[in-house]
């Protein structure tokens, strides 16, 4: 087995028309075209699928282990960015 | 349907049986030995297609037989003599380009020939060429690919696709063939003359060869037997792995 010159793809498959894509795996291929092709084979031979995106994998832009902090803590020392901090006129009700 | 015709017709699917199944296992020969992951995965759906197809040709031929045949008496329990695939469909696998070039030669044959199958007056034949149709437009599509990316890949590549069209050449001109059986069943709009589809299969297969910078081969040489059961030496090794088993138990079921 070799996977010499080919690049890795990941693949994203829409499972029924009005659902959004969702990632299921990777692959090796030469091209956009084979990837497509590969992608038909190793993910959607039991009618998984309506639509496929094959993506590079070099591609995709990957936030970093070392940045957790910056990217997703919850800022909980600035209530002002959530809804429940602004109160609301009784006629509004339940929101 | 008079007694003849169903006899006609019961040879016929047996040997559209037998194509699809010795096509079928020796591209299922690939499974685990595949040039890489992805390509061994695709190679075996391929094999899978094709030994489906065989045993839908292979179930109408035993229920019109009757005598409680089934689809496993004839894949299993028939010897070389008495397979009448294209000859073509049982050489061993060889190299990749051997695997594709071959391929290419069967798919675009198919192309051409499950649409007018599509058409028999036989319900059954018309309705199993129309579920492979679909599954030879894939495979065509896999082999073009493949033929232009190695026809006008490396120069390795390019020599391997020389070789294999050289030695695969001779073998097409039998599926162009009709005899006696095929003709009759052509006129009865239940087979399909295949000798009228001989030209479109050249100008696809000359068109895809092209776009591969490869050339289309003019060897004189044709070689023939497979539908009169005179069969190269490649089938009974090729029976004898693929009938082991049940002949050893027969009638065992998984």
């Amino acid at each position: 087995m070799s996977t010499g010159n080919q690049e890795l793809f990941e693949v994203f498959v829409r499972s029924k028309r009005g659902l959004d894509h969702k990632h299921v795996g990777s692959l090796h291929a030469e091209d956009h075209a084979q990837a497509l092709e590969y992608a038909r084979d190793c993910y959607t031979r039991r009618s998984e699928g309506v639509s496929i995106w094959v993506v590079k994998s070099s591609d995709i832009c990957a936030s970093q282990e070392d940045d957790r902090e910056s990217f997703f803590d919850p800022s909980d020392d600035k209530p002002y960015r959530q809804a429940t901090y602004y109160p609301l006129p009784k006629e509004v009700g339940n929101m | 349907m008079t007694a003849v015709q169903q006899q006609d017709i019961i040879d016929y699917a047996l040997r559209l049986g037998d194509d699809s199944l010795v096509l079928g296992h020796r591209v299922s020969e690939w499974t685990s030995n595949g040039p890489f992951l992805e390509e061994d995965i695709a190679l075996s759906n391929v094999a899978l297609d094709f030994i489906g197809r065989a045993r839908m040709f292979y179930t109408y031929a035993a229920d019109l037989m009757g005598e409680g045949k089934t689809e496993d008496d004839l894949a299993y329990l028939r010897d070389e003599r008495q397979y009448q695939n294209f000859l073509i469909n049982e050489l061993p696998r060889g190299d990749f380009a051997f695997t594709i070039v071959r391929q290419l030669f069967v798919d675009v044959f198919n192309s051409h020939f499950l649409p007018l199958l599509c058409q028999s007056k036989d319900e059954t034949l018309a309705a199993i060429a129309a579920k492979s149709e679909k599954e030879t437009r894939y495979h065509l599509r896999r082999s073009r690919d493949w033929t232009i990316r190695l026809g006008d890949g490396t120069e390795e590549s390019k020599q391997r696709m020389l070789n294999a069209l050289d030695e695969l050449w001779g073998y097409t001109p039998e599926m162009f063939e009709p005899d006696a059986l095929e003709q009759r069943l052509a006129e009865a709009g239940i087979g399909v003359d295949t000798a009228s589809i001989k030209d479109a299969w050249l100008r696809d297969v000359s068109a895809i060869l092209n776009q591969a910078t490869l050339p289309v081969p003019d060897a004189e040489w044709a070689i023939r037997g497979g539908r009169t059961g005179y069969h190269t030496e490649h089938l009974s090794h090729l029976l004898s792995v693929m009938q082991s088993v049940h002949r050893a138990y027969p009638g065992c079921q998984w």
